[in-house]
């Protein structure tokens, strides 16, 4: 606990203190490259033939995902507090490279937790973080995916809370962490609010993006809370399927409980043991979703949908071919559900995707899930 | 705040304050290997010397536990263990043992799933005497630690080395029973703690609270138990338990035959470091 109350206390200085805001601003601009586009998407928008589609390209952020937003303000105030180590959890490795990016940057030594099973479908990831100098430690605990990877990075931290920080990668944990990574996303919603005025001088109507934790939903979704006409769609991972029991969808089919310090909606059993999530997405597969999203589904304030790995694919093969923009299979959730939504909405309609992440890391799950294999036309 | 009502903890540390040495307190996970095997195990504990049991129920994501302890933990989930079964357990240790204290100790999911209250009352009803529940702090005890003094439970409290003075007062305001004194930062059956050190920090406990302090996380040995029975009113061992249950298995994992009774040598021979 004291550890999280410093973590607390650190956060609520740095907030006051103009100079650490424009320390992020700085990174931000010349190190992630932000403001990332807000690109009209004018053949998807044509294909499906309703409404006007933009995608918020965080797959154009330096680490390729929105990731690194968090990472950069949690960095820096891992430094105002004088910790000399890092560590984290991931699962798809998006997070973890986005760790062990800043923490070379920083010259801070870091260790990743990843499950087994996802240190195996995320090859090319956990080989980035290793260059990138992160010692990356597999977790063969439990169900060998990210939420194990969260226990032993909690473990990790109460046996090493002198020096270490957690770097935590979603809008989930205890205390402050789910506020701080929300308002280190918060960037994503506040510069499409700039430019889709720019663009269209107005406000969208549809904010559309994947929920895995739930970060980059968060980012979208925050700083247009109180346009109480936009409509916001949060889209878990169905896996093969809501009524086959293997999904991550905390929400549609989870109910409340409380795990990794926070009480929020989880899938679990009978007897309140957490269950295995299931995605083709590694960065979806987590039993759990962000407090805030928790609430935002109980007052109805955003919908809470869900795709299966099949419409996963076809979207990311769609987005691929129709635009040149190969997505992150986290990301063509996002998609997924406006292949379906955006047709029976009007022309005038503008949605707004989250594009969190690109989907070079997922060549190989896709190509297997099509039966093919990398390579295989030389 | 003082509690109103006493329970077999309140009575077992008096009774040890009167002898003049430490109690032994032994930690099993509910339901580890499997029932029927979890059960004579619970059932040796008193014989072999333990004076107090913390019995744990088994979680999917013990976030505080060592390897030994999630792998005890998962063994009986796979064996089918459950909240009924565990407070079952207790249940039916009860009918021929009145006086020995045990002590739920576990996460807070599954007793949230179970509901609150009628967990507590199934609690009592067994003949539990005290909770510990790893991810409940102080801040939370509107969740559980409050109502389960209303039903006569105590709550037990951790303090660890980095639990502050400053903190020290929130962590003991309705602690009860007895005070956890986690040896080490980390967790469960890893390392080991200097004496010197549990020392000053007991002392620094004892300088707000009157209660009994016993220490866990970190002792594995007989000499380990004997030399922190020296500064403690209670000394906890769990991994060194639950490692002699899973050496005790056949290949099959299934229950060994010599396995209930190793462990209660084991246990045995830790308890004798509290009566040297």
């Amino acid at each position: 606990m004291p550890l999280i109350l410093d973590v607390e206390k650190a956060y609520s200085d740095a907030k006051a203190d103009p100079e650490f805001a424009k320390a992020v601003a700085y990174y931000f601009a010349q190190y992630v490259g932000r403001p990332s586009p807000l690109y009209f998407a004018e053949r998807l928008t044509k294909q499906l033939g309703g409404a006007k589609i933009y995608l918020k390209r965080e797959d154009l952020n330096h680490t390729g995902a929105h990731k690194v937003n968090n990472c950069i303000g949690q960095i820096l105030l891992a430094r105002r507090m004088g910790k000399g180590r890092i560590i984290a959890e991931t699962g798809a490795g998006q997070h973890g490279v986005a760790t062990a990016t800043v923490c070379a940057l920083f010259d801070i030594p870091c260790t990743i937790y990843m499950g087994s099973k996802d240190i195996e479908r995320q090859a090319p990831n956990v080989y980035r973080m290793q260059m990138l100098g992160a010692e990356v430690k597999p977790v063969t605990v439990g169900s060998n995916s990210l939420k194990d990877a969260m226990n032993e990075a909690m473990r990790d931290w109460v046996a090493n809370v002198e020096d270490t920080y957690y770097l935590i990668g979603t809008a989930a944990g205890p205390h402050p962490y789910p506020e701080m990574v929300r308002d280190f996303q918060c960037v994503i919603g506040n510069e499409v609010r700039d430019q889709i005025i720019q663009g269209e001088g107005r406000l969208p109507d549809t904010l559309v993006a994947c929920i895995g934790g739930g970060s980059n939903a968060l980012g979208l979704f925050h700083p247009f809370l109180d346009d109480a006409d936009i409509r916001m769609i949060a889209v878990e991972a169905a896996g093969k399927g809501i009524e086959t029991g293997l999904h991550a969808a905390s929400l549609s089919a989870g109910r409340p409980g409380v795990l990794h310090g926070n009480r929020t909606y989880l899938l679990q059993d009978d007897d309140g043991q957490i269950k295995e999530a299931h995605s083709i997405s590694a960065g979806l597969d987590y039993p759990g979703i962000g407090p805030e999203h928790s609430w935002l589904h109980d007052i109805g304030r955003a919908e809470y949908v869900s795709v299966t790995d099949d419409e996963a694919i076809n979207a990311f093969k769609l987005l691929t071919k129709l635009e040149g923009i190969i997505p992150a299979l986290e990301s063509a959730h996002a998609i997924a559900h406006v292949i379906k939504l955006a047709p029976t909405l009007a022309k005038e309609n503008i949605i707004v995707i989250n594009l969190s992440g690109r989907g070079d890391k997922d060549l190989a799950t896709v190509a297997a899930h099509s039966g093919e294999k990398l390579g295989g036309v030389l | 705040m003082s509690v109103k009502f006493e329970t077999r903890i309140d009575e077992t540390f008096r009774n040890l304050k009167a002898q003049g040495r430490a109690g032994f307190v032994a930690f099993i996970t509910a339901g580890d290997p499997d029932l029927e095997t979890s059960i004579q195990i619970l059932k040796g504990l008193p014989q072999a010397g333990a004076d107090v049991i913390e019995l744990g129920m088994p979680f999917s994501d013990p976030m505080a536990d060592g390897p030994a302890i999630q792998a005890s933990s998962l063994r009986a989930l796979n064996a089918g263990q459950t909240m009924i079964k565990t407070l079952g357990m207790v249940a039916d240790f009860r009918v021929s043992n009145s006086t020995t204290p045990i002590v739920l100790m576990g996460y807070y999911n599954p007793i949230y799933s179970y509901g609150v209250e009628k967990f507590l009352n199934d609690a009592k009803k067994a003949g539990v005497d005290g909770l510990i529940i790893v991810d409940l702090p102080p801040e939370e005890e509107a969740e559980l630690c409050l109502p389960a003094l209303n039903v006569g439970i105590n709550f037990i409290y951790l303090t660890a080395p980095t639990t502050t003075d400053e903190r020290l007062p929130a962590v003991l305001r309705h602690a009860s029973g007895f005070v956890y004194y986690v040896s080490i930062t980390g967790i469960t059956g890893t390392k080991k703690a200097a004496i010197g050190d549990i020392e000053k920090s007991l002392a620094r406990i004892r300088a707000q609270s009157g209660l009994p302090i016993a220490v866990g996380f970190g002792i594995s040995t007989p000499q380990d138990v004997a030399d922190v029975a020296g500064v403690a009113d209670g000394v906890v061992v769990g991994s060194a338990l639950v490692k002699t249950i899973e050496a005790g298995l056949e290949n099959d994992g299934k229950s060994g035959p010599n396995l209930v009774k190793d462990v209660l040598s084991l246990a045995g021979e830790l308890a004798a470091g509290v009566r040297k």
